[in-house]
């Protein structure tokens, strides 16, 4: 299918200076809209003030590239690209399980015509869905065919959503200008090492050249494709993500170099996640005992990198058939059959309305967080998390019981920061708690000093309280951020009036399982 | 010779389709299969089978003894 073509406008003139580019990506620190206090994940809150308004314009609506859009916005892949033309060891196409959340993992595949239908469904339902992603289930690029026919039909039908794909990156090269052409302004690849004597305990093999390619001669043309094609679409004003998956003992301490290489190539955003390995998955690692990080070596590893590079830390490993806001998966409301019976009326002016105001609902937020900013001197050096639950918007409004996962805010002088989140499943399973599915709870937040909720109940309360992690009701329906450190204050003034003895808190554990329940 | 898919292993990921020389693959009922008469074991045109290269899942695309050696 794709042969390995030299794109003859690789060697002309680039369409960007790419020292340009760095100059800017270099002066951005982060997509905050904080401002001042420091560093900003992109990670963190984003605003037009830290940034070029041409990146601002591509990061602000896009949930995953901006931390603070992906409160507010949904995206939507669809899944027409089931070929790929390499093997990785953390994955396995045959498993294929619709309460599954993880990429690769699909329920239907879908052509191009199905997929633009498809599209249209879900922009009028959602009016606040503004991305669509081309991510598998195989590679996109070794599906051009169906990847870019799908991109054109949405261009034509649905122009105010932005396209975008993900790759493992060993076509890319040959593809760039046809991502360019199509106005794909944001591409994830996917590098896990910058180093073939690594890479060869990842992939298994590269189909490359008509040949299956093994070991560490596989693994040094991976690397040399997708550090080509990083490099190729940062001259052309792409932005691109990268994704990293962290595998203890194999690539975790490796990911610091390949956090220095994609930097100095470019890249827009760094976005290291978790290996997801468990044995009924039946991937290489998931058999042969390979672990996944716990939540503190996660951590620590994306604190290491954040230098000056944004992080993710808002990704949620998403099926390739994904629909929704980052956190949710409403996937099964849009099946190919289901889309076939609907009416589906395409209102744009509609969705800018919508659109319009989500705008004001954020900026709502980002007042409310400035408020509070004051007074945090008190903390010291002094940083703790908290668990939030949330059902998006930036606000507090999810029952303790109907959390599918907590967002792990970090508390500390500097204000409130977005750390991650943690998947705990359905705790409360037809309006009572089990015992079990709460001590998942506990043990995917026991890092945490207090867990924030709309609602919680009388048990639930005493045990998370018994496990040392505070439950507060108190600030329903607020926004997290303010209410977060309106409570860390208050903290402070306990821990300074000698009530409480400040403690440090344990690790946490990230969840690895299939969803128990399907995603309401 | 030619090459079979077994059915029970094939995910249906559509890798192998584009990749034949001899256009001999195809979606049948949910699967893909190869037809024996134009199979070529891509003798002449690659040094490997090509869906044998390709497919993610090892042991799927395999001989099928039932038919005689490809004469190129």
């Amino acid at each position: 299918m794709t042969e390995a073509l030299i794109p003859d406008t690789y060697s002309s003139e680039p369409a960007v200076d790419i020292a340009d580019v760095m100059q800017k990506l270099a002066e951005h620190k982060g997509c905050g809209t904080e401002g001042g206090s420091g560093k900003a994940s992109c990670g963190s809150s984003a605003g037009p003030a830290d940034m070029p308004e041409e990146i601002w314009e591509k990061v602000k609506n896009h949930p995953c590239y901006s931390e603070e859009a992906h409160h507010h916005y949904a995206r939507m892949h669809v899944a027409v690209a089931p070929a790929c033309n390499i093997q990785c060891n953390y994955c396995n196409r045959k498993y294929d399980c619709a309460n599954e959340s993880r990429p690769g993992v699909v329920s239907e595949r879908l052509t191009p015509e199905q997929a633009s239908k498809k599209v249209l469904a879900v922009a009028s339902t959602i009016p606040q869905m503004t991305v669509l992603g081309i991510a598998g289930p195989g590679d996109p690029l070794a599906n051009p065919g169906k990847t870019f026919e799908t991109f054109r039909l949405i261009s034509e039908v649905a122009p105010d959503i932005k396209l975008c794909l993900s790759t493992n990156g060993l076509a890319l090269p040959d593809w760039v200008d046809e991502i360019a052409k199509y106005k794909v302004d944001h591409v994830t690849i996917t590098i896990n090492m910058v180093d073939p004597e690594v890479g060869q305990h990842i992939y298994p093999w590269i189909f490359w050249e008509n040949k299956r390619l093994q070991g560490y001669e596989a693994a040094k043309i991976l690397t040399e494709r997708q550090l080509l094609g990083l490099e190729m679409l940062t001259e052309r004003g792409i932005l691109a993500k990268i994704n990293s998956v962290m595998i203890p003992g194999i690539n975790d301490k490796h990911l610091v170099e390949v956090n220095k290489a994609v930097k100095s190539r470019g890249a827009f955003l760094h976005n290291i996640m978790p290996l997801i390995s468990a044995p009924e998955h039946g991937t290489v690692f998931g058999l042969n005992g390979q672990r996944g990080p716990t939540a503190q070596e996660l951590k620590a590893l994306q604190d290491e990198c954040e230098g000056d590079m944004n992080m993710m830390r808002h990704c949620r490993q998403c099926r390739a058939d994904a629909v929704g806001l980052l956190g949710e998966d409403r996937s099964a409301e849009f099946t190919t059959d289901k889309i076939m019976a609907m009416e589906v009326n395409y209102d744009a002016e509609g969705r800018k309305a919508y659109q319009q105001a989500v705008e004001a609902e954020r900026q709502a937020k980002v007042e409310a967080k400035k408020s509070e900013l004051d007074g945090l001197d008190a903390a010291g050096d002094m940083k703790i998390l908290v668990a939030v639950a949330t059902k998006g918007h930036g606000i507090i409004n999810e029952h303790f019981g109907h959390a599918k996962e907590f967002q792990i805010y970090e508390l500390s002088a500097k204000g409130a920061k977005f750390v991650g989140h943690r998947r705990v499943d359905l705790y409360c399973k037809g309006g009572y708690g089990e015992e079990d599915a709460l001590d998942t709870v506990i043990k995917a937040i026991n890092d945490c000093h207090a867990v924030f909720v709309a609602k919680i109940g009388g048990c639930p309360k005493a045990d998370l309280t018994a496990a040392g992690i505070e439950p507060i009701d108190a600030y329903a329906h607020e926004f997290i951020e303010q209410s977060a450190l309106a409570w860390f204050k208050g903290y402070l003034a306990k821990v300074e009036a000698g009530e409480i003895v400040h403690t440090e808190r344990g690790d946490a554990a990230i969840r690895q399982g299939a969803l128990l329940s399907q995603a309401s | 010779m030619a090459y079979k898919i077994v059915a029970s292993q094939c995910t249906n990921c559509t890798a192998c389709e584009a990749l034949c020389p001899n256009l001999a693959i195809s979606e049948a009922k949910g699967t893909f299969v190869i037809d024996p008469a134009k199979c070529t074991e891509c003798i002449g045109h690659f040094d490997t089978p090509q869906c044998v290269a390709i497919c993610p899942v090892d042991d799927t695309c395999v001989v099928d003894a039932v038919y005689p050696r490809y004469q190129a």
